[in-house]
């Protein structure tokens, strides 16, 4: 709610002694959660920021100015924050070939770099690598798993190796629970959050079959120098404490034609991504030649990330 | 006629040394869980010992126990406004206070879990976005405070009647208490459900939930009124008659079997099936790979349980006052445990992936609970004394001859 410039002195300063007491009253409970030093009226306009969906397009300019301001202070660097939209007639996929990956956690790194994943306190990895011994149970008992290994090189002879991210479901489980409606999916097939309209209940963490969903224990703590200033407003943005966050396909990346993170990165093109309504997608390819299976398929979530064997 | 609730306030002032030295106590304890609040405000939520794999803990325990404190009220209501049972009728207004202070407990613990505090506005409908009727955290939202003020309605109707030394109106009370009936199982089954509908936690994303919910809550309950209306007995002019809580008692005794049957029927399915679901059971009574932090707990439960049982069960034991307030201690104890931190860690032991996360709460956590806990009782213990005189109509507001004794 802007200050709006009144000629009328009466009139002005009933409006200010009014709106004085209210912002007092919001700030009084502000200043306990929000740094200080923050301006005043960009503590007042964040604390009203409306829901993603529901900005007008002036709106939603304004509020990505506040924001890229915000970060520039904080981090030091020019952070664009876009809004693309979906692309008419895609609907994104993933595919994973389990025989070719190594377990090397190339595409943990890369996506933390890419997607300003929180370094430490708390280390947020939007992907998990489990390691299987062979022989032992996998895909419906992952308890025999580990995703903390760490041997001097992978692969690891009796060893194999199963990278878990968000399945980006077309049913998902979170998008059904959360109580504010701060996720939900796009029309290209991405689950996204609006992190300044999570409350931080953590339900959808809850409700996630597949560990994908993370949450700010803390401010994120992401080194100056490595911050990637090219982000969307639903994907790779800085985030605050208290909310939660996962893949977005590498939304800021995908919507403008580029393969995600994880993709560009993977060492032996185990990761494979497209188009799944494009009959000459390479997605499509592996669906259509290939044996796909899909984690906790009993679930019925509609994951929208395959995986395969392609030998 | 003139009424104002204010003068009643004043006998907040009046009380002895004991009465003082409580609410001392009990300020020491919520201004320690307010500095720790703070602390968590400024930090983050990394002050808790919750992490990804275990993303609830203890706030969350505390919050499900309470809800079925609150539900609870229920077991007094019926026999009082339906069979209309004098000694319990006498003394309902005493478990409809405690519903209010749960509720209000309940409110405080959710509001202590959440990430963004400052946003919590927007789960409300037309200000915010509620996802009504998809989340059943919104469901939630709607029958706690729907509840909330159910009581508070009835409470309040009743000690403004008392307050002019009339008897309340039933024509104006019944619809409420007949309400509230169906609702006080609605808060518990609902609280139930939003475990109980996640497909990805097999050990919640089971049918048993909501009635194991509703039966553990008919036990801790009224077993905690028990206890709070002997207090009450001692301390205020107030006649609670044994009947009515050999009543109650009776009434848990009931409660403990189905509880305790519908328990026996859970470990059951799970041991004799078992399957790969059965691990978190394992993780609860005998430990998963070497980790068994609730081990303890979840079989000093058990034994509470089944101890508290048989003193309710054998009506000599129930009826003698100090195997009674044991056993009352026993089965608020058990379920404490059992519909707390034994329901929501074993949710996410093993977690989706298979990780376990041990979780213990820290101290923030400890503290922040305990104040909330401290809170509860300092309300509750000002609400009995503002409600007491009106209630005996030792106070009234008629203007003509009121006399504050």
């Amino acid at each position: 709610m802007p200050c709006n410039n009144d000629d009328d002195d009466k009139k002005k300063s009933i409006s200010i002694s009014r709106r004085g007491l209210l912002k007092g009253a919001a700030l009084g409970l502000a200043s306990i959660a929000i740094p200080v030093g923050n301006a005043e009226a960009s503590v007042w306009d964040a604390f009203f920021q409306k829901h993603f969906t529901e900005m007008s397009k002036d709106e939603l300019q304004s509020t990505i100015a506040r924001l890229e301001k915000e970060y520039k202070e904080k981090y030091a660097v020019d952070i664009k924050v876009g809004a693309e939209k979906p692309i008419p007639n895609v609907l994104f996929g993933y595919g994973l070939d389990l025989s070719r990956c190594i377990g090397c956690r190339k595409c943990v790194y890369a996506c933390v770099k890419e997607n300003n994943q929180s370094r430490h306190d708390p280390q947020i990895h939007w992907i998990s690598v489990l390691r299987f011994k062979k022989g032992e149970k996998w895909v419906n008992d992952l308890e025999q798993s580990d995703m903390y290994y760490n041997p001097e090189k992978t692969p690891e002879e009796g060893y194999f190796y199963m990278p878990v991210q968000c399945q980006q479901c077309e049913k998902p489980a979170c998008v059904k629970v959360c109580p504010t409606k701060a996720t939900w999916k796009e029309p290209d097939g991405i689950v996204v959050v609006d992190y300044n309209w999570c409350i931080g209940c953590r339900y959808c963490m809850a409700a996630c079959p597949y560990g994908a969903r993370h949450f700010n224990w803390a401010s994120p703590n992401i080194p100056k120098e490595e911050i990637n200033p090219t982000t969307h407003y639903l994907g790779n943005r800085p985030r605050m404490k208290g909310c939660v966050e996962k893949c977005t396909f590498c939304i800021q990346r995908t919507r403008n034609g580029k393969y995600p993170a994880c993709v560009e990165i993977c060492p032996v093109g185990a990761r494979k991504f497209g188009n799944l309504l494009d009959k000459d997608s390479e997605i499509r390819y592996c669906i259509d030649n290939k044996r796909v299976f899909r984690l906790k398929e009993d679930l019925n979530t509609s994951p929208k990330f395959y995986y395969f064997f392609a030998t | 006629m003139h009424i104002n609730f204010f003068t009643a306030l004043k006998s907040l002032k009046q009380g002895g040394k004991l009465y003082f030295s409580w609410l001392i106590f009990l300020s020491i304890l919520i201004a320690n869980g307010i500095s720790h609040y703070i602390e968590q405000l400024d930090k983050g939520l990394i002050v808790t010992a919750m992490r990804d794999p275990v993303s609830w803990g203890f706030y969350i325990s505390n919050f499900t126990f309470l809800v079925g404190v609150a539900a609870a009220a229920v077991l007094l209501v019926i026999p009082a406004y339906i069979y209309h049972f004098k000694p319990i009728k006498e003394i309902v207004l005493f478990g409809e206070m405690l519903a209010i202070t749960a509720i209000i407990m309940c409110l405080m613990f959710i509001t202590a879990d959440m990430g963004k505090p400052l946003s919590a506005w927007h789960i409300f409908p037309i200000i915010g976005k509620m996802n009504f009727p998809s989340s059943l955290l919104a469901w939630d939202v709607i029958v706690l405070n729907g509840y909330l003020v159910l009581n508070l309605t009835a409470v309040l109707y009743i000690l403004h009647m008392s307050a002019q030394h009339k008897e309340y109106n039933m024509n104006v009370l019944f619809p409420i208490v007949l309400l509230s009936i169906p609702w006080a199982v609605s808060i518990h089954t609902v609280t139930a459900f939003l475990y109980n509908g996640l497909s990805s936690r097999p050990f919640w994303n089971a049918s048993i939930l909501a009635p194991r919910f509703i039966a553990s809550a008919m036990c801790s309950g009224p077993a905690l009124m028990l206890i709070i209306f002997q207090i009450i007995r001692k301390f205020s002019k107030i006649q609670i008659s044994d009947t009515a809580i050999f009543k109650i008692a009776e009434l848990i005794a009931y409660a403990m079997t189905l509880n305790l049957f519908l328990f026996g029927a859970e470990v059951f399915k799970e041991f004799y099936s078992n399957s790969v679901h059965l691990a978190p059971m394992k993780y609860m009574y005998f430990g998963l790979h070497g980790h068994n932090n609730l081990v303890f707990w979840m079989w000093l439960a058990s034994i509470f349980n089944i101890c508290a049982f048989l003193l309710f069960a054998y009506p000599k034991t129930r009826g003698n006052y100090t195997f009674l307030n044991l056993a009352c201690v026993m089965v608020i104890v058990g379920v404490y445990i059992e519909k707390g931190m034994g329901l929501v860690i074993p949710g996410f032991i093993p977690s989706t992936l298979g990780e376990i996360y041990e979780y213990s709460p820290s101290i923030t956590e400890k503290s922040i609970g305990i104040g909330i806990w401290a809170f509860g009782a300092l309300f509750y213990t000002l609400f009995v004394k503002f409600a007491i005189p009106i209630y005996a109509h030792h106070i009234t507001f008629d203007e003509q001859n009121s006399n504050n004794k």
